[in-house]
């Protein structure tokens, strides 16, 4: 199973990068044999709404769980169609917030955020 | 004439000075010509709390979002690759369709080799227009929550005739919205306020003026005699025509608590808005 971070730089020991939308990186960690790959985020340079399309590269890359600080409501929008589970990052590393989902210590992420740059909304 | 009224800072003073502009010319166009106000700030227009417009006409404005046919929908993605907004996504064999994402340029329509996309339409905000004195009043009103208010604009100016004189309220800022405002007008003015926030988004219009290369000059807000005004300082030194100063004035600030407007109640203040509007006819044919 694929779990996917948000990473400013190729590096697991590195905080959460606090953007998901336009984090440069993502740290894709497959349970399956521990290794870590690190995926270029392709939405970053959006004119808009890059959370819809770095939601769409994780769908493509069949993560299975998100770990972020924060997701806006298009992003999760598509996430949820996905059925990819959305996880509240703590404070720590990418490998540190890695171990504390193998503990069952992370939780939602409950607070999905109307988006920002005024690109919130519903979808039809 | 058509003049577009601007501020870069929010709260300076463009509504006053717009209705206060179109009531000075609505007298002095002596009823053969037209006086127009118009609101083209879409978020928030206010003019009409002062004008108080009757016989009211609504017109809806829509914009073309795509519509999916998912049994047409083969998951090929031409649409979302092409989509520079990503207002589409595809997951799990369903296409999603962010409306509010979406800028109507219909190219997923165009590119869907399925034909599974069609063209719906949205309403996003509703025009006014009503009478108020001799004067025309437009409003464009954009419902909560939508992205962009440039449509409401785009169907706003053409109805506006090219006679009289026509008075547009423009949001504040100097990005979509306003640059949509200004593109057809014969002159801009800018209000501008004697502080440094107002000093420095007034050197953004500024800008944007050199940019568009629209004749320009300013109208200076709120001037307390004998205080700095960096603003006045900032059109001295960039050689900025300044049209006429208004004074800070305790009388404005009741008349416009009370929903007045200073031109109808107060001799002094139609004689001022009177001479501005004589110095901006005298401008824009330079």
């Amino acid at each position: 199973m694929k779990i996917v971070i948000p990473a400013e730089t190729k590096n697991k020991d590195i905080p959460v990068c606090p953007s998901f939308g336009r984090t440069p990186y993502f740290a894709l960690y497959d349970t399956e044999n521990g290794k870590y790959e690190f995926l270029d985020n392709t939405a970053t340079a959006s004119q808009g709404g890059a959370g819809i399309k770095a939601a769409q590269l994780l769908v493509d890359n069949e993560a299975k769980v998100l770990i972020t600080y924060r997701c806006g409501e298009n992003a999760a929008d598509v996430l949820n169609a996905a059925k990819i589970k959305i996880l509240k990052a703590q404070d720590g590393t990418v490998q540190e917030n890695i171990a504390k989902y193998n503990e069952g210590k992370l939780a939602g992420l409950t607070e999905i955020h109307p988006g920002f740059h005024n690109h919130g909304g519903n979808q039809s | 004439m058509k003049i577009a009224v601007l501020s870069g800072k929010g709260g300076t003073g463009k509504t006053f000075v717009s209705v206060n502009l179109a009531c000075a010319a609505e007298s002095a166009a002596q009823s053969n010509l037209n006086s127009v106000y118009v609101d083209c700030d879409v978020e928030e227009p206010n003019g009409n709390l002062f004008l108080k417009p009757t016989n009211i006409k609504k017109s809806g404005v829509n914009v073309t979002v795509p519509v999916v046919d998912n049994t047409k929908c083969t998951g090929c993605r031409k649409c979302s690759d092409f989509c520079k907004y990503n207002a589409l996504a595809y997951v799990k064999d369903r296409l999603l369709i962010f409306n509010e994402v979406c800028h109507s340029c219909g190219g997923c329509i165009i590119f869907c080799p399925q034909k599974a996309l069609k063209e719906r339409q949205r309403e996003i905000g509703v025009i006014e227009e009503g009478i108020s004195g001799k004067t025309t009043v437009f409003s464009g009103n954009l419902n909560t929550g939508e992205v962009s208010g440039v449509p409401i604009i785009k169907e706003l100016l053409p109805k506006l005739p090219d006679n009289g004189s026509v008075i547009i309220d423009c949001p504040p800022g100097s990005a979509c919205t306003v640059m949509e405002s200004i593109r057809q007008v014969d002159y801009c003015l800018l209000v501008a306020e004697p502080t440094l926030f107002g000093v420095h988004n007034l050197s953004m219009v500024y800008e944007l003026f050199k940019l568009l290369k629209k004749p320009f000059g300013v109208v200076l807000n709120k001037c307390l005699a004998d205080e700095e005004n960096p603003s006045e300082q900032f059109c001295k030194e960039n050689r900025i025509t300044i049209i006429e100063k208004i004074p800070y004035d305790k009388e404005i600030g009741r008349l416009n608590s009370q929903g007045l407007v200073a031109v109808r109640e107060n001799g002094t203040y139609k004689e001022l808005f009177e001479r501005i509007l004589d110095k901006l006819v005298k401008e824009s044919l330079q």
